[in-house]
């Protein structure tokens, strides 16, 4: 086809033509025509050293073997190997001496409060705040020990777990047993209450002192401070695992408690243990 | 009809038949570049523009290797962008990334002055401090050097390919790009230390970032200072686009003085200059631009201001006998009475100028005192919000806190932490010596504290139950400086 130039801008037109209006066939800029060669030539080497074309059941490598999994499964890796130095340190410090050392405490928390999330968290809480049933383990207020090896050993073996070092004790179902009728058992809410100052109908709380003497003291002691070797709570603290309310109460004594912990030996390693200790004997209520 | 030939002896002056190739009105948009090849000039403002380009190159170049010694462990290198450590030192300044307004401000600073000088003197940045103009007068002077000045460039360019070109053209080139390379090299010699890098980029085991900004800001030296050129000016600064808004009529712009000039026109010896202009159309300040414009056209965009043209035209009006300065730098509003006989007072306070002066005053003293009250610590609390609060066995209410203290003096800080609003309340601090709550934070460290806070159980029933605000006061135990940081405390709700 024979060029046709345009006789105003000497430029060539594409030759078509609409309504008598020509269009210049402007050609393109320089550089940008040359930018896109660049780009052609790149690919082609980016084709070849880098995984590209998709196959059957699988695709081509490239040269240079690039693969993000692999790169994620080195990153993983060096992470670890970053952290190696810190885990040996936490392996050969005493359990009571690692808050002694800033820099492993810090990261004996970061590591902790990940671990505490993973395993720790379904039951008593992302922030450790547990819920009813479930400690609070923030407060300092323990079942059965705050002091940082209780809290390892009730970790390690669990409580009412299937471990045979695990922490075992019952409360007697008083209700349910027929140990105590309802009234006892009322009368007997009622003196708990009393135990911490709570609103209580003194009448009724003298009639229960006499069950609780009979029936309460050998585990939750004379005046109702608990045992935490046998886990028993303290019934005068503030702080109540099942509520406060009277109907908590009277629910506690006629059907007993006995909340159950999984042993985590044998699920965690003794490290991860020892790390999941010191984090929530910080939490704040460590003794 | 007689019909007058001139012999180039009836004249005074050389006459270049010459375009201007950058005229706005010759330039098609599908037109290739015009090589422009300006002629050397020499004058005053060409003295002053080889003054200005030595110290210019001079600071770039001799920057990174001024020694500033700050101490152990610190880099003794005066300007080191150390990105690494993320860390900005200037002479005695030390900036951190939290810090890094300051370089906002410096940098807002720099542009107001740039908007005073603008509105005094137009384009004077452009003309004789831009990198673009600097690098490209260099790339020109050795251009000159290997290809002779302005006639000799054109006949080497019009000639056919010969030993001569090829020689005389590709040492051209090789010199630009040893400029480049050096240009380059110079850049990252801010970013690490100058010493160090430059033996590692010699022997070959720098980084392969340092290769890589080396080969960058090689390629854009030689490309932009050789190659484009005026093409950086016209077609991708926008300055020129933003600089017309803080020209007014009192600007001092380089401008051809047409009251005085006009009408133009070929000048012969002994020829009377009645009734005719200074401009003997000679075109010497057509073929000095480094840009292709005639000045005689007015103010335009692509004038950089450098003022060649007046040196130039200034050597033919003392050749030709007339006075100098029929191109100088001249306000509109001067032209416009000295065109009526009169002359315009020069009004260098002007609401304008006035306004940058005052914002400058306003940035520079804002920098000034919070450079001067910057705080060497930073301080952060962040409230627990998981639990938000914690009742103990004794019905006492606990707030968790994390304490974060950055320390960013170089030398290890001790720290005593207490609070204050709260009655009654205790602090306790993981970490910490238990009796006094003092925290020592080593030198340039972030350092993170749990902060157990307890108020107790008589005191919670008078606190706000949406949130108690209350402060922690951080006190360099050395200085007993005292930084508060404002929490709330959080109680069960009621």
């Amino acid at each position: 086809m024979k060029k046709e130039i345009d006789g105003a801008t000497g430029t060539e037109t594409t030759g078509h033509v609409w309504d008598g209006i020509r269009e210049l066939n402007t050609p393109l800029p320089k550089w940008w025509l040359y930018t896109l060669y660049a780009t052609i030539i790149w690919s082609i080497g980016f084709l070849t050293l880098y995984p590209a074309w998709p196959l059957l059941n699988s695709y081509t490598t490239g040269l240079l073997g690039y693969s993000q999994r692999a790169t994620v499964t080195q990153q993983l890796k060096d992470a670890k190997a970053a952290q190696s130095n810190m885990w040996s340190l936490l392996e050969k410090t005493e359990l009571e001496k690692v808050s002694a050392n800033p820099e492993l405490l810090r990261f004996v928390t970061a590591s902790g409060a990940a671990i505490f999330g993973e395993n720790c968290g379904p039951c008593h809480g992302r922030g450790a705040q547990g819920s009813k049933g479930y400690p609070n383990l923030n407060d300092d207020d323990w079942l059965w020990g705050g002091s940082i090896e209780e809290i390892q050993s009730s970790i390690q073996y669990g409580i009412r777990s299937s471990h045979e070092d695990t922490h075992e004790s019952d409360m007697p179902k008083f209700g349910i047993d027929e140990m105590l009728d309802e009234k006892q058992i009322s009368d007997v809410a009622e003196y708990v209450l009393s135990l911490s100052g709570k609103e209580n109908d003194a009448a009724a709380a003298s009639r229960g002192s006499a069950t609780f003497k009979e029936q309460c003291v050998a585990c939750h002691g004379e005046d109702g401070s608990g045992n935490q070797g046998l886990g028993a709570p303290n019934l005068k603290d503030a702080v109540w695992l099942y509520g406060s309310k009277k109907e908590d109460v009277v629910k506690s004594i006629h059907t007993g408690r006995g909340g159950k912990m999984p042993a985590w030996e044998g699920r965690l390693d003794p490290l991860t243990i020892k790390a999941l200790a010191v984090y929530v004997h910080g939490l704040g209520g460590g003794q | 009809m007689n019909v007058t030939t001139h012999k180039p002896s009836d004249f005074v002056v050389e006459t270049h038949d010459v375009k201007a190739v950058n005229r706005k009105e010759d330039r098609g948009s599908y037109v290739s570049r015009q090589i422009i090849h300006p002629k050397r000039g020499r004058g005053f403002f060409r003295t002053v523009k080889w003054w200005l380009m030595a110290i210019t190159l001079g600071i770039y170049y001799l920057i990174p290797w001024v020694r500033w010694e700050r101490g152990p462990d610190l880099p003794n290198q005066a300007v080191l962008l150390d990105m690494t450590n993320m860390r900005f030192f200037m002479f005695g300044l030390e900036i951190w990334p939290q810090e890094f307004y300051f370089i906002t401000g410096l940098l807002v600073l720099a542009t107001l002055v740039l908007f005073l000088l603008t509105s005094l003197w137009g384009r004077v940045w452009c003309g004789y401090f831009c990198p673009q103009t600097v690098w490209t007068d260099l790339m020109i002077a050795v251009e000159r050097f290997w290809q002779g000045d302005r006639n000799a460039r054109l006949r080497l360019d019009k000639a056919p390919w010969s030993f001569d070109k090829i020689y005389k053209k590709s040492a051209t080139h090789l010199t630009w790009l040893l400029i480049a390379l050096a240009t380059g090299g110079a850049f990252v010699f801010y970013f690490a230390d100058a010493p160090t890098i430059s033996y590692q980029l010699i022997t070959g085991t720098a980084s392969y970032e340092a290769y890589s900004f080396v080969a960058l800001l090689t390629g854009t030296t030689y490309l932009l200072g050789g190659i484009a050129r005026e093409q950086v000016c016209i077609y991708m600064c926008p300055w020129p686009r933003i600089q017309g808004a803080m020209v007014d009529h009192d600007t001092y712009l380089v401008s051809y003085r047409d009251y005085r000039g006009e009408p133009r026109g070929a000048h012969k010896k002994n020829e009377s200059w009645e009734g005719r202009g200074d401009c003997v159309n000679c075109k010497a300040c057509v073929v000095v631009c480094p840009m292709g414009i005639d000045i005689r056209d007015g103010a335009q965009l692509e004038c950089i201001a450098c003022a060649l043209c007046i040196d130039a035209c200034n050597d033919i009006m003392s050749k030709v006998g007339r006075p100098a300065n029929l191109i100088a730098y001249d306000t509109i509003a001067n032209q416009e009475a000295a065109a009526k006989g009169k002359t315009a007072m020069p009004k260098l306070l002007r609401p304008r100028t006035l306004v940058y002066l005052a914002l400058i005053a306003l940035v520079g003293g804002i920098m000034l005192y919070a450079l001067n009250n910057r705080s060497m610590l930073e301080a952060n609390v962040q409230a627990d919000r998981n639990p938000y609060y914690v009742r103990l066995s004794n019905g006492d209410i606990r707030n968790g806190f994390t304490l974060k203290i950055l320390n960013k003096l170089h030398e290890p800080r001790r720290f005593e932490v207490t609070v204050e609003g709260l009655t009654g309340a205790t602090l306790k601090l993981a970490g910490a010596n238990r009796s006094n709550n003092i925290v020592e934070v080593p030198t340039d460290v972030m350092n993170e504290f749990r902060a157990f806070v307890v108020v107790p159980k008589d005191v919670v029933p008078t606190m706000n139950e949406n949130g108690h605000p209350f402060k922690f006061l951080v006190r360099d135990v050395e200085t007993g400086r005292i930084t508060r940081r404002l929490s709330t405390f959080r109680i069960p709700p009621k």
